[in-house]
């Protein structure tokens, strides 16, 4: 098997704009996820149960369909209704964010409800309101714990975008079948791809472990 | 001070306190005993209305606590609570622990918060931990800064449910002390325990709850000495 380096050299550009892309694409889903899900997630805990029933249902459809439907979908359904016209990295980053809302908001609730329901009382019967309560003693907890779980959620987005090459967004995995497709070869642009993958996943796990351990020791 | 009127108290159709009469007076020092499950940290969380009551009114200084006018918020600054597992807030040092509460219910300036801290602190004997976190700390020690968080919003009335039942016996002394000084100082206190000593030396009245109803009161000793009810005789000779 002859293991053809050159062509990898002639795409390298391409595959270093592919991975900006793909850290733009993840960074903006989690950035976008994060707001969105802490909204969602207040949303779903409100005790209105008529109130809580969109942000409930929202959750079940993004965390119950494929990311790769909804990417469909919003490519070719909802940002052109909205544009006239679609775009393709729009579609990518409104998709994978409206995803992780959905993951995040469960991250959320969860670390709130992680907290020790005594931490709720002290705060009120030092005649705290339920908002102070939250805002000082509840959700700095709750913060901390939700680091881990979203670093792991960050995670398993630099690995979804690469659902986006199917709608032509220029990432890692577009110029990988891009390549695949030029020369009929299937070992060099998806094991390059696969490389550059793991070295951003690790790297992000690893900048993940030691906040972890800093957060622990404080 | 406080005076409770037919309080009752029930989880879904679980009655849990069926009718409480209960007047406290100013300085006065309760102690409240009773079996498992009689009801005892509920009717001091009716108190500080961290449960919603079923029935029954109580009032702290002629107004009634349970009205929905009333702000119940600015109603538990009034009342402060020590809790069996202190609930110290672990994110935020001792004397943020004990600041918070003032600078944010009542706007206390952050260095007046913290001078009247640092006092609060030097009463328990806790002064030096002051910039120490929570987990530093041992079971006693939190204990001691709980109570001193608790008067920091200088309430006019102190709960406390079973402080020192989570507590290693060789820290439970030093917790009893100070609760014993705020009692002299005057406090007016209600307190669950199973310390006999305490309730005996402290309290100006022992009562006995079972099954949500309040069984016999009485002055220590006789309550003690020479209880009334079938009840009450049970389980002093189970717990003396
Ligand atoms: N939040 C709740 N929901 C449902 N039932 C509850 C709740 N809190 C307490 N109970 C029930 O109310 C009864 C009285 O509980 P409470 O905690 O007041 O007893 P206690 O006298 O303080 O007992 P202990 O000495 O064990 O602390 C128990 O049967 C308990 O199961
Ligand atoms: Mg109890």
């Amino acid at each position: 098997m002859d293991f053809r380096f050159d062509i990898i050299a002639e795409y390298a550009p391409f595959l270093l704009k592919g991975t900006l892309l793909t850290i733009g694409l993840s960074l903006a889903g989690i950035l976008i996820g994060t707001v969105l899900g802490l909204l969602i997630g207040l949303g779903k805990m409100v005790n209105n149960k008529l109130i809580a029933l969109p942000f409930s249902l929202y959750i079940t459809f993004f965390r119950g369909t494929p990311l790769f439907v909804q990417i469909l979908l919003i490519h070719f359904g909802v940002v052109p209704a909205f544009l006239g016209h679609t775009n393709a990295v729009a579609a990518a980053i409104l998709a994978l964010s409206l995803n992780a809302a959905a993951y995040i908001a469960e991250i959320f609730r969860a670390g709130i409800q992680s907290i020790d329901r005594g931490q709720m009382e002290a705060a009120r019967s030092l005649g705290m309101t339920h908002g102070q309560a939250m805002r000082h003693v509840i959700l700095p907890q709750a913060f901390k714990r939700m680091i881990p779980p979203l670093g792991n959620e960050f995670i398993v987005l630099i690995k979804e975008s690469s659902l986006a090459a199917v709608i032509t967004a220029p990432e890692i995995m577009y110029w990988g079948r891009a390549m695949a497709g030029q020369y009929y070869k299937v070992w060099e642009p998806y094991l390059t791809a696969a490389l550059i993958y793991l070295i951003l996943t690790i790297s992000l796990s690893f900048i993940l472990s030691r906040l972890e351990r800093r957060l622990k020791t404080e | 001070m406080i005076k409770i009127q037919n309080l009752k108290k029930s989880f879904g159709t679980n009655e849990v306190l069926k009718d409480i009469n209960l007047t406290i007076k100013p300085q006065e020092v309760v102690v409240v005993i009773g079996p498992s499950g009689s009801g005892k940290s509920t009717l001091l969380r009716c108190i500080n209305l961290l449960e919603s009551i079923t029935g029954g009114h109580i009032y702290i200084e002629g107004k009634d606590i349970t009205d929905k006018k009333n702000n119940l918020n600015k109603m538990r600054e009034e009342v402060g609570m020590v809790f069996q597992q202190f609930n110290l807030f672990p994110h935020k040092t001792v004397i943020e622990n004990i600041m918070l509460a003032p600078v944010k219910v009542r706007n206390v300036p952050a260095e007046t918060a913290r001078a009247r801290g640092l006092e609060l602190l030097r009463k328990v004997g806790l002064e030096e931990k002051a910039e120490a976190y929570p987990s530093s700390l041992s079971g006693g020690q939190k204990q001691r800064v709980a109570i001193a968080r608790a008067l920091a919003m200088e309430p006019k009335i102190m709960l406390f449910d079973e402080p020192t039942s989570a507590l290693d016996p060789e820290v439970v002394g030093e917790v009893l002390e100070v609760m014993k000084q705020l009692a002299k100082e005057g406090m007016t206190m209600v307190v669950v325990t199973h310390e006999m000593g305490f309730a005996r030396e402290v309290g100006d009245r022992v009562i006995f709850m079972d099954g949500g109803y309040i069984v016999e009161e009485n002055e220590p000793i006789p309550l003690f000495e020479n209880p009334q009810q079938e009840r009450t005789q049970a389980f002093l000779s189970k717990v003396l």
